[in-house]
């Protein structure tokens, strides 16, 4: 017998006789009509900052003054060109130097602050966790209302990897202390921008 | 036989301590507990998400053969290796077969109470291999040399002072510097290389979704996305109960999740792993460890509904004083006395008299875990097996031979009446009596209510 099979059999032997169904499950959508404001309030509680932004050189101004001594810009986006070029990135490591990651994100949620990043959002997966501040790129249209109208749009079996972030990284490890960056990012800053018109080949 | 946990004496150590860290203790958990309240009632559907985490859990669980098949069948379609470990040994053993054959030295781990409670660190160590803990709370406990104390706040019993002074023995920061953010650097600086240098990553699961063979890893730091993200190899342990049907499941499972543990929306990261990452590889090693057996009983199998929040832990007015290490297990507060001893009745035979069965923690787990009901149950148990502990056991006999005996219950309630008036006050605070310790021995009114209803009765005559 297989190892997955004597598991099988093991449950099997032990399942409780009275069966329980699957529920419906409702997605509570009523709320306040303006998701972007709510986003905005909840980003701000997770530790994080928001600019609205009309141009991809209206949000570099920002940086050059939020992000003075960063000096490695890796961008995972066509929008905007860092220093460092994702393209030849080659191992995960190699994103250990990055100062300033900018990632354009396809979603973020009201109830949470969220902003959604896939593995193809990223380029390497470590881009987002390494560097040392992150800019988010987020269309505001792009915003949905909870965790329940999120999962409808996550194509889990689409893609390897996502990851909804919420802020920086936090610990409250040491004397129950709040603090930001953690292991990863010490700041998260979302710019709101529209996406660019999808490029025809 | 195996050792039984003096859990009476542990929980007595940690009291006694000092007077900074019990107080302490209890007042970070506190604060956890109110925020929580304060994010449930910020949720209108609260409780409606309760009622489905719950209905959801049940389902799983009574059809947990066919979920289990699913999501190994959609994690295989995704190029991802799944195993299959029946215990703790089958699990370590399997996981150490993977690392020995990529040559593995050194690997990163985020936390997985699965791997603690399999042992597994100490058994990769053993084979020579270097683990380092990447979750701040978790590094501590390691440097320390002791289990979590909490399962979403492993180091919460200790203090700044007692960071900054195994900070500075252990990586050589300055022993005066009791700034938490600095603290916080310099284990940052202190662990990035070894994130950069290890030969795999390992990471535990909070939800699986047979839908897709996706799983879903929690975390506040990103270090489980770290974990993942950077070396070749990435092995993740999952226990069996850990299975959730569909993908809109985690609506409602990340919903309740955090909110019940600090009060928090959600962690700063939920990571879905669906696949290995660009030119990397991924194994699970999903593993059993006594939760088939658990399933199989009629009075307990609800505990495996259990996603691992802590809010039971932090609402237990017993554990906020106790401390979690006292449990001596790996699974602490009211959840662990359910747990544990499925794993140990013997070892864990005095947990389930460790609790107040006030009823708080059956109040707030997020999926109606009948918590107290089964600190009953498991107290049924340990007595019909003389389990109980010996001086409750005598305890419990002496009232049982009073309670059947009226004429000898008013002798004995006549003469405690009288001892307490002889017995100097030195002598009921000595050391043996606990009680003492602690507490001012009540002032007895002037005569018993027997007395008192006797003589009010005849008045009324």
């Amino acid at each position: 017998m297989s190892s997955l099979e004597s598991m099988l059999q093991s449950i099997k032997a032990n399942l409780p006789k009275q069966k329980v169904s699957y529920p419906t499950i409702p997605s509570y959508e009523s709320g306040p009509e303006d998701l972007l404001q709510e986003f905005q309030v909840n980003l701000l509680k997770a530790g994080g900052a928001f600019f609205k932004v009309s141009a991809i050189a209206e949000a570099q101004e920002i940086v050059k003054k939020i992000h003075p001594d960063a000096s490695v810009i890796c961008s995972a986006t066509d929008e905007w060109k860092g220093t460092k070029d994702s393209h030849r990135v080659q191992q995960p490591h190699e994103m250990a130097d990055v100062d300033l990651a900018i990632i354009r994100s396809t979603m973020g949620v009201a109830e949470t602050g969220m902003v959604w990043l896939r593995e193809v959002d990223l380029m390497i997966s470590s881009l987002g966790f390494l560097c040392q501040h992150i800019v988010i790129l987020l269309d505001p249209k792009r915003i949905t209302r909870n965790m329940h109208t999120a999962y409808r749009q996550v194509e889990l079996d689409k893609n390897n990897y996502g990851c909804f972030v919420m802020g920086p990284s936090a610990t409250a490890d040491i004397g129950a202390v709040l603090i930001h960056g953690a292991q990863g990012p010490r700041s998260l800053t979302v710019m709101f921008l529209e996406e660019p018109p999808i490029k025809t080949a | 036989m195996s050792k039984i946990v003096n859990i009476v004496k542990n929980s007595s150590d940690f009291i006694h301590l000092d007077n900074v860290h019990e107080p302490m203790h209890d007042k970070n958990l506190w604060a956890a507990k109110t925020s929580r309240e304060k994010a449930a009632a910020e949720v209108p559907e609260w409780e409606k998400l309760r009622e489905l985490a719950s209905q959801i859990k049940e389902h799983t669980l009574t059809h947990l053969d066919e979920y289990i098949m699913q999501f190994t069948h959609n994690a295989e379609k995704r190029g991802v290796k799944v195993h299959f470990a029946k215990d703790a040994a089958e699990h370590n053993q399997i996981v150490y077969d993977i690392l020995s054959k990529h040559s593995v030295r050194s690997i990163i781990k985020s936390k997985s109470m699965l791997q603690e409670e399999c042992g597994m660190t100490p058994f990769l160590e053993g084979h020579g291999i270097t683990v380092t803990e990447s979750d701040l709370g978790e590094r501590i406990q390691q440097l320390y040399g002791e289990a979590p104390s909490h399962i979403v706040m492993p180091a919460i019993q200790k203090t700044t002072d007692d960071i900054a002074k195994l900070f500075a023995e252990k990586i050589g920061t300055d022993p005066n510097n009791k700034d938490a953010k600095s603290l916080n650097e310099a284990m940052r600086n202190d662990a990035r290389p070894k994130f950069l240098a290890a030969g795999a990553g390992m990471t535990g699961a909070n939800f699986a979704i047979a839908e897709t063979g996706t799983f879903v890893v929690c975390t506040n730091e990103g270090n489980a996305d770290l974990t993942a993200s950077i070396p070749p190899l990435h092995i993740a342990s999952i226990g069996i109960e850990k299975v959730l049907p569909k993908v809109e499941d985690l609506g409602v499972f990340i919903r309740v999740l955090t909110r019940s543990a600090l009060g928090n929306p959600a962690t700063e990261y939920t990571s879905h792993f669906t696949g290995p990452r660009k030119g990397g590889e991924m194994h699970i090693v999903l593993t059993d460890n006594g939760r088939s057996r658990r399933l199989g009983m009629t009075e307990f199998w609800h505990s495996l509904k259990c996603i691992r929040c802590g809010a039971c832990m932090n609402t237990c007015p017993v554990y906020r004083r106790s401390g979690g290490l006292a449990y001596g297990a790996t699974y602490s507060g009211p959840i662990g006395i359910i747990l544990d001893p499925t794993f140990d009745q013997t070892k864990y035979s005095e947990l389930p008299y460790h609790s107040s069965l006030c009823g708080s923690c059956t109040e707030v787990c997020p999926v109606h875990i009948n918590i107290s009901e089964q600190i009953i149950e498991w107290r049924k148990i340990m007595a019909s097996h003389r389990l109980m502990p010996r001086g409750l056991a005598a305890g419990f006999s002496m009232a049982d031979i009073m309670f059947k005996r009226p004429a000898l219950f008013r002798l004995a309630e006549k003469m405690g009446y009288w001892m307490l008036k002889i017995i100097p006050k030195r002598l009921l605070y000595i050391k043996q009596n606990a009680w003492g310790r602690n507490r001012t021995m009540p002032t007895l009114a002037k005569q018993t209510f027997q007395d008192w209803y006797r003589e009010n009765q005849k008045k009324k005559i």
